[in-house]
């Protein structure tokens, strides 16, 4: 059954975020041989648009307007509703972001639909459109589908391949005109904390700590080696508890769910609450001085010894490898 | 002030997951507050204690939710609610527990509602936006800080790690993110007084809804363990060397590098 899908591309620093593609291919599985529209929203970003056209989608609605250079859920809903109005898609699909978290639900809410958040891989089985997603923090899955009205779902980052971009493809960019008005909630500040590094939902690389990292100064060898690979720092709920880093690198049960390509966890014990949010990592590295720890039952390598020694010791190996490989 | 808050009892954290016909086993288990709401309880105290009001406390789900309830008013809050949908629902979704929630608050007075931004257990996080969505109420999902001054509340908000200070007012409802505050345990007294506050237990034809208008959009069809992970590989010899055999698989066999 071909369907119209609508897709929301996130921009972020005047560029796309990888995640706008990956919905972009979801979209073109939900929409079985149908057309996928692509919705971009903010300030200035119609220049964006052909760079979703060559990823895959088919044509896109620009919503601009200066009170949406910044996200605001009353903002942004009135700016895709005005745009799901226009276009009546029959599947809707945003990046579980935390911009994608925030607004789904208000939107699936005002349409009066189900939504099936965080999927992590979609499939057309029986004539129904089946996600998978993870429960209980990866512990266990799910297979959903949607039971009647717009199939809306969030897909999460890293997870869904992006189809291959395409320059050659050549779709419309139209604009749409939205009267946006009575935000409630206004953004008077933005501390950049994470910018220095790449975002933990969408690393590929993830070094992450735990109480071994003894001290906040600890965490600077993980700091060199993510900065080598290109990764992001994160931390264990142990490291966070005991005032090391920020809650907000906090990986596990509660804290983020991720699932990079890479993962080295450097004096992590592996407690339950925290396998649970990444264990679904597709290679794990475990650095740890005790051999019993818990973590070595999840990893694909792991070597016994201390971080402080090994850590450095990677950063120097890696630096190599980019020298002889450039 | 009126201050509400949307717990969820889920499974501690801690618990291992195993399946029983086609179902999460919950024999044994071992129940909590969803560790989110927790926060939202402890923030919900706080700001009854600095401006006055009551705290309540509202779930929607079975008689065993009252274990967490009581749990909450030993921590402070003054009133619970079970909305028990035990007899009526033998599955809702998010937009069934939303519009639940929603029509019940629609008809109290309400300045600030706290919520957990995500369950640990169904992990969605669409109750409390799409609640305030009913009550046409704006929303701040994952705060880590609550001031509120008169009519005008800031909020800052956790971003994928950075932070935002937004500017609102009441009514109003958040969803806390961790490092919005310590939870307290609850203190003996607190306990012995707990079993003394209401806990009102409403079905859905108190609060005049039918089970139809809050039937699931979404169905579960299927739940799986994920494919065990084999044990990997602990290399040997001196460090130096594990560390060049690391890298080489990493790039080699894992081909992730």
């Amino acid at each position: 059954m071909a369907r119209k899908v609508l897709v929301l591309g996130e921009v972020r620093d005047g560029s796309l975020r990888n995640v706008s593609f990956e919905a972009i291919a979801a979209g073109k599985t939900v929409s079985e041989g149908g057309e996928v529209v692509a919705v971009l929203i903010g300030k200035s970003v119609s220049a964006l648009g052909e760079e979703m056209i060559q990823y895959g989608a088919d044509k896109v609605v620009v919503v601009e307007d200066d009170k949406l250079e910044q996200y605001t859920s009353d903002g942004y809903s009135q700016a895709v509703l005005a745009v799901i109005d226009q276009e009546k898609p029959e599947g809707i699909i945003f990046g579980h972001t935390a911009l994608g978290k925030d607004l789904s639900p208000k939107v699936a809410s005002k349409l009066s639909t189900g939504l099936i958040s965080d999927a992590t891989d979609l499939e057309e089985a029986g004539g129904n459109l089946v996600f998978t997603r993870p429960i209980y923090s990866g512990k266990a899955f799910e297979k959903k589908i949607v039971t009647g009205g717009v199939i809306f779902a969030t897909i999460r980052p890293n997870n869904i391949e992006p189809l291959a971009k395409d320059e050659s493809r050549t779709g419309e960019v139209s604009s749409l005109s939205v009267d946006i008005k009575d935000l409630r909630t206004i953004i008077k500040e933005v501390v950049r904390k994470a910018s220095e590094g790449v975002d933990l939902s969408e690393a590929k690389v993830i070094i992450a700590g735990g109480r071994g990292v003894k001290s906040e100064d600890g965490f600077n060898p993980l700091k060199e080696l993510a900065d080598v690979l290109g990764g992001a720092v994160g931390a264990s709920r142990g490291a966070c508890d005991a005032d090391y880093c920020d809650y907000s690198l906090q990986i596990g049960q509660t804290g983020k769910v991720v699932t990079p390509d890479l993962y080295i966890a450097c004096g992590i014990s592996g407690a339950i609450q925290h396998l649970a949010g990444m264990s679904n990592s597709k290679v794990i590295v475990a650095i740890n001085k005790d051999p019993e720890a818990n973590i070595f039952n999840v990893a694909d390598y792991g070597i016994v010894g201390d971080l402080f020694e090994v850590v450095p010791m990677l950063t120097e190996e890696f630096k190599k490898l980019k020298v002889s490989s450039s | 002030m009126n201050i509400y808050v949307l717990l969820k009892r889920t499974f501690d954290t801690e618990e291992k997951i195993s399946i029983q016909n086609g179902q999460i086993a919950e024999d044994g288990a071992e129940f909590i507050i969803n560790p989110y709401d927790e926060y939202a309880v402890e923030e919900a105290i706080q700001v009854r204690d600095a401006h006055g009001g009551e705290v309540t406390v509202v779930t929607v789900g079975g008689e065993e939710s009252e274990k967490q309830l009581r749990t909450a008013l030993a921590m402070g809050a003054d009133k619970a609610v079970l909305i028990n949908t035990e007899d009526d629902l033998d599955h809702g979704d998010q937009f069934t527990t939303a519009k639940i929630l929603a029509h019940y608050l629609k008809e109290q007075e309400v300045d600030l509602i706290l919520a957990g931004n995500v369950a640990i257990d169904g992990g969605s996080g669409q109750v409390g936006p799409r609640v305030a969505e009913q009550l046409d109420i704006p929303y701040v999902t994952t705060i880590t800080k609550l001031e509120i001054d008169g009519g005008t509340v800031t909020v800052t908000r956790d971003v994928e790690g950075d932070s935002e200070v937004i500017e609102t007012s009441l009514p109003l409802l958040v969803t806390a993110q961790q490092g919005l505050n310590e939870p307290r345990y609850p203190s003996l007294p607190g306990i012995m007084k707990a079993k003394k506050k209401p806990l009102d237990e409403v079905e859905l034809d108190d609060i005049d809804l039918d089970e139809d208008e809050v039937e699931a959009k979404t169905k579960t069809i299927e739940i799986y363990l994920p494919p065990k992970k084999e044990a990997g590989k602990v290399l040997e010899g001196e460090l130096d060397a594990q560390v060049s055999e690391l890298v080489s698989l990493l790039r080699n066999e894992a081909k992730v590098i």
